[in-house]
């Protein structure tokens, strides 16, 4: 079997299904949402910080979307509680890729890095570094 | 074409395309994705290797033997393609890029120059990208609006809403002959008779009906139409834009440059005789041979049978994707209105994931808007999959299509 069926390995299905922190957080600190127009992939990241402004206390996703693209936002979710602003900001598409821990096929990398990229933009507009309504894959 | 009712020769045809041959991880191809672009037979590659092993040069004023040759086949091309398509000869005939780019140069060249405010373009719900985005841009330029004729429930255009909607501040219809995601066949004859009624032109976008169907474009009495190489045996980058050639000789070039002028001082230019003037710059010669030899190797085999072979197999996926049960598709069902594509999604499987997992299978086929954005929302879903056929294709490979579903519903049951 080629690269698609590794990519649907038993912890991604079981993120697709059984999506993790799955919805909208009533007093997060920031929120923002993007889009992959390549597959119709959409995500809301809701981040909520602790005290110091910096400590990630929770995350929560609501979206739809092709199975990698749910997937993964649903660990990073979990991947980032405990985590600082700054460790996700130094996240890059490998590290998401490495998370997954399955191949993506070339075609499909936009879905596995949605999350992350909604994740740090929404970072990155409530320091006040970027100004976006939304973000998209294909910037 | 004295063999018109007999059934295409399925495997003498396959054997014009080692591609089909080809094998990933042990398994043979199964390309379902035409309606992209179709695979391209021996004798239309042979075409174009032929013409830079022995005949490669510029074509236009050339006075050397070679570019004597490449100008005869560039030339020629465009009678052969006029020919297909029942044009009045080359001048009816100018040589894009492709689609998009002949609908560009038309609305670039007529629209910017003609349209105004209170002017209408109409087009349909079932619009590609390349004539929806393109009029809407020219539309905003220009001052002009843009109506949309409504996609009724069963996937065909809404008639009565077109007599509605098609009126006297009416410029141009854009439509689409076959759409590329609900596989309608559109009645562009009648379309183009009710702008006609209004004084408005009619352009036809053809990239899903020329490599499939019989065209004469007189019978359907299109001002313009529009389609590709690509997508009908022969090689990318080469499009066609058919015009009438009162009409092509009233519009102003659409690019500038050398091939298509009459006379340059430092202060003005004049422009070249039709199709010429549409085609400055060294134009895609080798394309246009491979594309005289497309054009012959289709008419071998013959237009109405390629198009009942395609439907045939249109029919029978439909037929079998239905029976699926949790298979939804779209557009209309089969019969003579409907092309040889069938798009669908699998309840609980996103098309992204399903086409990935299809192609564990080798079985190609696409997914996504297919440049159908607008209708993807009214079909309310962001994405669809989409099986399109050619006069290679099989039942068989329909049935490897189908048994891979299995696989899909079992990893996200």
């Amino acid at each position: 079997m080629g690269l698609g069926s590794d990519m649907y390995r038993q912890q991604i299905l079981d993120h697709y299904k059984n999506p993790r922190n799955y919805g909208e957080l009533e007093d997060p600190t920031f929120t923002h949402v993007g889009e992959n127009p390549m597959c119709g992939d959409e995500i809301r990241m809701d981040v909520k910080l602790e005290d110091d402004d910096e400590t990630i206390e929770y995350v929560a996703f609501s979206g739809d979307g092709c199975a990698i693209s749910q997937a993964s936002a649903s660990m990073l979710s979990g991947e980032l509680q405990g985590k600082s602003v700054d460790d996700l900001l130094e996240m890059d598409r490998d590290d998401v890729i490495d998370m997954l821990g399955v191949d993506i096929s070339p075609m499909r990398v936009k879905c596995a890095v949605l999350a992350e990229k909604v994740a740090q933009d929404g970072a990155e507009i409530y320091r006040g570094e970027l100004d976006k309504e939304k973000t998209s894959t294909e910037d | 074409m004295s063999h018109q009712n007999l059934a295409v020769d399925v495997e003498a045809i396959r054997d014009e395309f080692p591609i089909l041959e080809r094998e990933f991880d042990g398994q043979q191809v199964v390309y379902l994705d035409n309606a992209a672009t179709t695979q391209t037979p021996d004798p239309v590659v042979d075409a174009m290797s032929d013409y830079y092993r022995e005949s490669n040069a510029n074509v236009h004023r050339g006075i050397h033997h070679l570019s004597q040759e490449a100008s005869e086949a560039y030339e020629v091309a465009h009678d052969r393609v006029a020919e297909f398509i029942g044009a009045d000869g080359r001048e009816e005939v100018v040589f894009t890029k492709n689609t998009t780019e002949s609908e560009n140069l038309l609305a670039y060249s007529w629209g910017l120059n003609e349209l105004e405010p209170g002017d209408e373009v109409v087009l349909t719900e079932m619009e590609h990208h390349a004539s929806l985005v393109t009029w809407q841009q020219i539309a905003k330029r220009t001052g002009a609006s843009v109506e949309y004729v409504r996609v009724d429930e069963d996937g065909r255009l809404d008639m009565d809403h077109a007599r509605e909607l098609i009126g006297d501040d009416t410029a141009i219809v854009s439509a689409v002959h076959v759409s590329n995601t609900l596989g309608t066949i559109n009645p562009v004859a009648e379309l183009t008779e009710l702008a006609h009624e209004h004084d408005a032109l009619s352009f036809i976008d053809g990239a899903q009906a020329v490599p499939n169907q019989p065209v004469d474009v007189k019978e359907i009495g299109a001002d313009f139409y529009a389609f590709s190489g690509h997508k009908m045996a022969g090689p990318t980058g080469i499009g066609v834009l058919y015009g009438k050639r009162e009409l092509l000789e009233a519009m102003e070039p659409y690019l500038y440059g050398g091939g298509m002028i009459r006379k340059v001082t430092f202060e003005d230019s004049t422009w070249g005789e039709l199709p010429w003037k549409f085609e400055p710059g060294t134009p895609p010669i080798a394309e246009a041979v491979g594309l005289h030899a497309a054009v012959d190797w289709l008419e071998e085999i013959g237009m109405e049978r390629i198009r009942d072979h395609e439907q045939e197999l249109a029919r029978y996926a439909y037929e079998q994707l239905e029976s699926e049960g949790d298979v939804e598709i779209y557009g209309p069902e089969p019969g003579a209105d409907r092309g040889g594509l069938v798009s669908f999604n699998v309840e609980g499987v996103h098309a992204h994931d399903l086409t990935s997992i299809l192609n564990d299978h080798t079985v190609a086929i696409r997914a996504g808007d297919h440049c159908t954005q607008p209708l993807h929302d009214k079909l309310g879903v962001a994405a669809s999959a989409r099986a399109s056929f050619y006069v290679y294709n099989t039942r068989e490979e329909v049935d490897k299509l189908v048994a891979a579903l299995d696989d899909a519903r079992q990893l996200f049951a």
